[in-house]
């Protein structure tokens, strides 16, 4: 089979590398090939993060380059656009939180956080599927979920892993304590 | 067992594969995780030193012991290890040792992005360099036969897509290894110039065997090709990228090991393919190499010299096809990495601006610091430059600007290198103010265990180094403590201090606002009636608070209560 790309993007401390690592467990089930390439160090620090997700016969590359994403995976809307370039022409899908977190250039003044991202990711002809994660994730009881909610998005996606599947890579992800919670976020995430 | 592994994990896991029983490290990305990874196993014993000379002079003492040792650090760690690894060349090794060193092209977390081999060349070391996790698990059980067998420290290059990239690897079952007994040999282990001058040939005849190895280890493979117009010699994440964008097309001559360079297998492949290229990142090692002898290569005339490569950088200096995407027409705001919202370092370097210091900085979470809006830092170089340099800065400028300068260091930074510093302050006698930022771990490269914070990287009960102690007994005569989160205290005594015609320390001390052990008071919010839009709030940069309506506004996600904006509002909105 053909190389299959994901891309999760976010900002730093919003637990894009749980979502990567979750993903990579379940890939790990179907004998796949797979590369899972995480951002460790400075720029968590509240920056821009990004992961890689590549599965396939054969995966060489441990990154994703422009024009590659067969799915983004957006925690964030700014970054959702920033990210845009990554995605396959015609093909690949923007999955995105329509949540905004202000960068510091824009807390301090010096730019304004665009207008109307999302129209304009559209207008691009790019497939979009945005929804409000945070709000959803708060409903499931923590507004930490968010990966979570977006991971149940995706899922939908991937209908050749069963629901099963998908608890069983979140059970070996997720802390004991916070299981319930993350498995509804999950769910709120699917059926949004 | 197959498992996904980080390229980090992977060599930790080589380590206990191969029955490494030691070993020391300190912490930098993206070089972490080895560590971390081999302290989970109960068989090796594993250790965080105060710095990479450190770790690299014990790993040598358990080898010496009899017990396969290892240590790991990122490539400006090898700067400061540097002194023992090259007179470790002479010795070599009783029991095996590794010693790994982490590169960081693209300078994702990094001050500079040198290149870690020459290093293998100027210390004449054999150097392994994996281009997965599976081969990170390989190298490492086979450096560790290799260190043995030519009686060498083996260094194993990583770099950060490496070190960070996960990928399958089968895992396999841990080696035995008797434990070689310690004989004296001061031929061997004492390095004065006449036993050095014996050793030197030694180390020449055992580079020209490892030559020999390079020509016929499978680590140095060749792909063959349907295409023969154009061979690639390349390795590590290069390599990755090269089969990417060429698939089986081109011959490819895959090296594990980067020294030394093998010399008959690349005339063969050279003479098999009509041009022959060079695909690394950063410096033209290998195609320096290919030069000496005597060949026409194609190298960094067309690959540059900066910055990690990708599959679409390799596509297209190698005139195959890339790929591209769809681009908003505007430019977006850019989002750096920011303190977070708690950070305790946030109040001092509030002060610093407000006083206009000039601040010699370090390595560490603190050089955000230098990013808008506080903007407090002038200068960033290496581990401890911060304390050396300002008693260079004072000393030259006969003091005419020590009323108005400080010295900034972490806690971890401090114990690393600062303190050598801060004797030099104390001995040649500089009236330098010094700020030891002491947040009670090493924060940047994820929070782990330091000299200062009594618990050891298995998490157990450890020694605890006194910092007001130590700075007394070095002689500095005024020591003063106090909390970040209050503005008031920071200003009063940093003035006082600098009015001070001796050296000072003023400890900052507050832990990490994301250690778990810390509890906050939870957020707080703006009285919206009372909040007259002035901003002052924001002289923080604080990435809780931004603007709504002309009205500042605190997010609740983010907030943990600090309340240093609190006492920055005029009109009392915030509480």
């Amino acid at each position: 089979m053909e190389t299959k790309n994901i891309m999760i993007v976010g900002v730093g401390g919003q637990g894009t590398l749980l979502a990567s690592k979750l993903l990579g467990r379940l890939l790990l089930t179907r004998n796949y090939d797979i590369k899972v390439s995480e951002v460790h160090g400075m720029s968590q620090r509240g920056g821009s993060v990004v992961t890689y997700v590549r599965y396939g016969e054969k995966v060489y590359s441990p990154i994703i380059d422009k024009g590659e994403a067969d799915f983004i995976l957006s925690f964030e809307l700014l970054e959702a656009a920033r990210a845009a370039e990554w995605l396959r022409p015609d093909v690949g899908t923007l999955i995105t939180n329509t949540q905004q977190i202000n960068p510091m250039p824009v807390i301090t003044g010096a730019v304004n956080y665009p207008e109307d991202l999302l129209g304009k990711l559209k207008t691009l002809g790019l497939k979009v599927d945005a929804l409000d994660a945070l709000s959803l994730a708060q409903e499931a009881g923590s507004s930490r979920a968010v990966n979570l909610v977006l991971l149940g998005r995706l899922s939908n996606y991937f209908r050749d892993f069963t629901e099963e599947e998908w608890m069983t890579a979140i059970e070996q992800s997720v802390p004991e304590k916070f299981l319930e919670m993350n498995k509804k976020a999950f769910h709120l995430g699917r059926i949004a | 067992m197959k498992k996904l592994l980080l390229g980090n994990e992977a060599v930790a896991r080589g380590l206990y594969e191969a029955g490494c029983g030691f070993v020391s490290s300190y912490p930098g990305t993206p070089s972490t995780e080895i560590t971390e990874a081999a302290a989970k196993y109960d068989e090796i014993y594993a250790e965080w030193a105060p710095n990479e000379k450190v770790a690299m002079e014990a790993a040598f003492g358990a080898s010496l012991s009899g017990t396969r040792s290892f240590c790991g650090m990122k490539h400006v760690g090898l700067n400061v290890a540097a002194d023992p690894l090259f007179t470790l060349s002479y010795t070599g090794v009783n029991a095996g040792m590794i010693i790994a060193v982490a590169d960081d092209a693209g300078m994702h977390s990094s001050q500079n992005e040198q290149d870690s081999r020459h290093y293998a060349i100027a210390a004449k070391l054999p150097m392994f360099e994996p281009s997965d996790s599976s081969e990170g698990l390989e190298f490492t059980r086979l450096a560790y036969e290799l260190s043995e067998e030519y009686d060498t420290p083996v260094l194993m290059k990583m770099c950060t897509r490496v070190a960070h990239s996960q990928s399958v690897v089968e895992l396999g079952e841990r080696a035995e290894i008797a434990r070689k007994p310690y004989e004296k040999n001061v031929m061997k282990w004492v390095m004065m110039p006449g036993m050095a001058k014996k050793r030197h040939p030694i180390v020449e005849e055992r580079t020209r065997r490892l030559v020999e190895f390079a020509e016929n280890s499978w680590v140095n493979r060749v792909e063959n090709g349907s295409d023969h117009s154009m061979g690639i010699i390349t390795s590590s994440t290069s390599y990755q990228y090269v089969k990417e964008v060429c698939g089986d097309r081109f011959p490819v001559l895959k090296l594990g090991m980067i020294n030394p360079l093998p010399e008959q297998k690349i005339r063969d492949f050279a003479a098999s393919v009509e041009k022959l290229v060079v695909v690394e990142e950063l410096d033209g090692i290998i195609e320096t190499h290919c030069r000496s002898l005597g060949l026409e290569v194609c190298g960094k005339e067309v690959f540059p010299l900066i910055d990690e490569f990708s599959q679409n950088l390799v596509a297209e200096k190698l005139g195959q096809p890339k790929h591209a995407g769809k681009k908003l027409d505007e430019s977006l705001p850019a989002r750096p990495p920011v303190m977070c919202a708690g950070c305790p370092h946030r109040g001092l370097f509030y002060t610093l601006k407000k006083l206009n210091l000039t601040v010699l900085g370090d390595i560490g979470c603190y050089t955000l610091g230098a990013a808008a809006p506080l903007s407090a830092i002038d200068t960033t170089i290496c581990m401890g430059a911060s304390v050396s340099g300002i008693h260079g800065y004072n000393k030259a400028s006969n003091e005419a600007n020590a009323g108005k300068t400080v010295a900034v260091i972490g806690d971890s930074t401090f114990m690393h290198s600062g303190v050598t510093g801060l004797i030099n302050i104390a001995y040649n006698e500089s009236n330098s103010t010094v700020i030891i930022l002491d947040n009670s771990i090493t924060g940047m490269t994820g929070h782990q265990q330091n000299p200062t914070t009594g618990i050891n990287l298995k998490g157990d009960p450890a020694g605890k180094i006194n910092l007001e102690k130590l700075c007394e007994s070095i002689g500095i005569q005024s020591i003063r403590v106090i909390d970040p989160y209050n503005l008031k205290e920071c200003e009063d005594v940093i003035k006082e201090e600098l009015a001070k015609e001796c050296a000072s320390v003023i400890i900052s001390r507050r832990p990490c606002a994301l250690l778990k052990y810390v509890k906050h008071p939870g957020p707080i919010a703006v009285n919206r009636d009372k909040c007259v839009g002035c901003k002052s709030c924001m002289k923080v940069g604080c990435p809780a608070i931004s603007m709504k309506d002309g009205k500042a506004i605190i997010d609740n996600t983010l907030c943990t209560g600090c309340r240093v904006c609190t006492q920055l509002c005029k009109v009392n909105a915030i509480g």
